[in-house]
């Protein structure tokens, strides 16, 4: 069934048809949308869940662990700086390896205060072992919310599905809903071998010395190596049932592209037009979404631009001190690999908007330029 | 004279607490009180190691080890989680000391406590951060020594007063209990387990190690504590209707308390004498609370 929507309701009827049981939110700009739909549901009767309206984002996350421990299937959402104030947590999630899943709308660090799109909240979370998955429309965000179930309760790691604020949070989009029997036959009930269980007493998260702590995060890392695999697998069987297909990495006209933009977000939708345009200039460009970034698509990346004469990754993000972080991340994976020169693009910061000729004009300067460049800033006011 | 005290331990022999532990002897009974049909949260404090390293548990239960300011909220995680799978039986139990409670953990307290989330909240009162090395906390009394409070610049201040603070949230059920007085405590356990919605339990809970007392002496201090009315016991319903359960008819000096700890050896008689009155003080102010 097709409905008109905003990305943020996606993100709620994402949760309601993942059949959530413990949803715990703290309000902020631009995410409230999503806890006010969800709290309506669950009042309604729409879906049997405990909502705990906690009193901030660190509470959030820790009432989601508590009732993930528990065995229940556990979400939030947040944005920015609840995001960061959940930091301590996140790790907790992923060292306790709870398979809770949460909705990030991305928005700038403050200060100043800002309420627009940028990415560098999610990507200072990139180390707490979090599955992060970069979603481009409001399709995207409702069906990355049931995957992301899927694949978490598989490997046993939390996922969060970050999106742009307004330019997606609060854009009206048309989106398929899948009929809830298909989502559940796809998403059983979250049964966990072991979880918090007067049964079977046992202590969760205890004191780990040397002896243990290490293997810990080795099995972490297998987890992640395997969740490649799993999201390849959960995508496969999402699109017997809905037609659509989703997996790491989105690449758009990439087989024969002289030059590959590599984009997320919302940028990415924008990029797809903007790399139309280019090809009936005559000009070989396409378009790499990466859809997930941990566990990083590595194999999937060298797959796709392989062949290209140059890369340039735009980033709505930045690392001061050093590069953009997508871009950072796509140099480490090159090297040792291939000798494709990559330029670092810096575009949007702040939720300054990027548009279709603001892409063109980077592909143009990208494909005149012999020397590749660690950072470009992109209309910046000098 | 009936005992009140339940014969069944849940606890498991070969817990890593000191010698003469007031916390540890606090969650022996609290679980002989609340039983197999319970589960425990725990934030950084004594017990996050007295319950024994992975993989040995001590508990006796399920126990969730979690961050230094999230008890309370993971007690209310727990508790949904539970109740969304249909079991509304099993007790929920947030355990930590007195930092945890007093100072970072009060956030997610208050949050729990206004929300009236059906959980049992116990600090086991140490009067400092004694798992860390014995740093103050704003529960650590006037006088005192600790690690971040020497000799030198030893506290002056007051206490914060904790159950004040549960009370203005109204929440069904606060006590305050000391290992001590065992009947009395178990008592306002299983009221607490009786009680539906968010409960707090004050447990004043000795600690050698941090106060520079003989182990043998905890049980001693204990009672020193409610003997002196440093430490009175009452509990308090609904947040507003006030019952001394232990009336303490021969009040003992200050000093008989202060003087069997060497956190306390630094402070001359004035001290002494200044912390007598404001104990005074305070619990002339609390007893105009008491009902008849």
């Amino acid at each position: 069934m097709k409905k008109t929507m905003m990305g943020n309701f996606a993100a709620s009827w994402g949760a309601q048809l993942s059949r959530a049981q413990v949803i715990a939110a703290y309000p902020i700009t631009p995410q409230t949308l999503i806890v006010e739909k969800l709290s309506e549901i669950v009042a309604d009767g729409k879906l049997d869940a405990e909502f705990i309206k906690v009193e901030s984002e660190h509470s959030a996350m820790s009432a989601c662990i508590g009732a993930s421990a528990t065995g229940a299937r556990a979400y939030t959402a947040t944005s920015a700086q609840g995001l960061a104030l959940m930091h301590e947590m996140l790790h907790w999630a992923a060292l306790g390896r709870l398979p809770i899943v949460m909705a990030n709308v991305n928005r700038a660090m403050a200060p100043g205060w800002s309420i627009w799109a940028d990415q560098n909240d999610s990507l200072s979370q990139r180390d707490t072992g979090w599955m992060q998955i970069y979603a481009s429309s409001a399709q995207d965000i409702l069906d990355s919310t049931m995957l992301a179930y899927k694949v978490s309760e598989q490997v046993l790691l939390p996922t969060f599905i970050s999106f742009d604020a307004f330019f997606l949070s609060h854009t009206v989009e048309v989106v398929d809903m899948p009929e809830q029997e298909e989502i559940d036959k796809f998403l059983p009930p979250f049964n966990p071998e072991y979880k918090m269980d007067v049964k079977d007493p046992r202590s969760f998260g205890a004191l780990t010395d040397q002896q243990y702590y290490y293997e810990f995060r080795y099995k972490m890392q297998n987890a992640m190596d395997e969740a490649v695999d799993v999201i390849k697998e959960a995508g496969k069987e999402y699109e017997e049932i809905t037609g659509r297909r989703y997996d790491l990495v989105q690449p758009y006209k990439c087989e024969d592209a002289d030059l590959i933009l590599v984009t997320s977000g919302t940028i990415a939708e924008t990029t797809n037009v903007a790399v139309d345009r280019l090809r009936e200039q005559g000009k070989k460009v396409g378009n790499l979404k990466i859809r997930v970034i941990r566990p990083y698509p590595k194999t999937d990346i060298l797959k796709t631009v392989e062949g290209a004469e140059k890369i340039a990754v735009i980033d709505r993000n930045i690392s001061n001190g050093y590069h953009g972080i997508f871009s950072q991340e796509l140099k480490g994976a090159l090297y040792n690999e291939t000798d494709i020169p990559v330029w670092g693009l810096i575009a949007g910061l702040g939720g300054r908007d990027v548009k279709v000729e603001d892409i063109i004009e980077m592909a143009d300067k990208t494909l005149e330029s012999d020397s590749p460049q660690d950072i470009r800033w992109e209309g910046v006011k000098r | 004279m009936k005992l009140t005290i339940p014969e069944e331990e849940v606890m498991n022999p070969g817990h890593l607490a000191c010698q003469g532990c007031g916390g540890a002897l606090a969650m022996r009974y609290a679980l002989k009180v609340y039983g197999k049909n319970s589960m425990l949260t725990i934030p950084a404090c004594c017990w996050a190691v007295i319950d024994g390293p992975f993989p040995y548990t001590t508990a006796g239960v399920p126990l969730f080890h979690t961050a230094f300011e999230t008890a309370a909220v993971v007690g209310s995680g727990l508790r949904a989680g539970l109740k969304v799978q249909g079991n509304e039986e099993t007790n929920v139990i947030a355990w930590a000391g007195d930092g945890g409670t007093f100072d970072i953990g009060l956030q997610a307290i208050s949050g729990a406590a206004e929300r009236n989330d059906d959980i049992t909240y116990i600090v086991y009162d140490n009067e400092a951060y004694m798992n860390t090395g014995i740093q103050r906390s704003s529960a650590t009394p006037h006088g005192a020594w600790t690690t971040t409070t020497p000799v030198k610049h030893y506290k002056k201040g007051k206490k914060k007063n904790i159950i004040e603070i549960m009370a203005a949230h109204r929440i069904p059920y606060t006590a305050t209990a000391s290992i001590a007085y065992p009947e009395d405590l178990t008592k306002k356990l299983k009221k607490a387990k009786e009680t539906k919605g968010f409960k707090f339990l004050h447990i004043f809970a000795p600690c050698p190690t941090g106060w520079k007392s003989d182990p043998k002496n905890t049980i001693k201090l204990a009672k020193l504590a409610v003997d002196t009315n440093i430490f009175p016991l009452y509990e308090i319903i609904d947040g507003l209707e006030y019952t001394q359960t232990k009336k303490v008819k021969k009040v003992k000096p200050v000093k008989e308390y202060t003087k069997l700890q060497g956190r306390f050896k630094h402070l001359n008689d004035e001290e002494i004498q200044y912390m007598q009155e404001q104990t005074d003080h305070n619990y002339s102010i609390l007893e105009k609370k008491f009902s008849d």
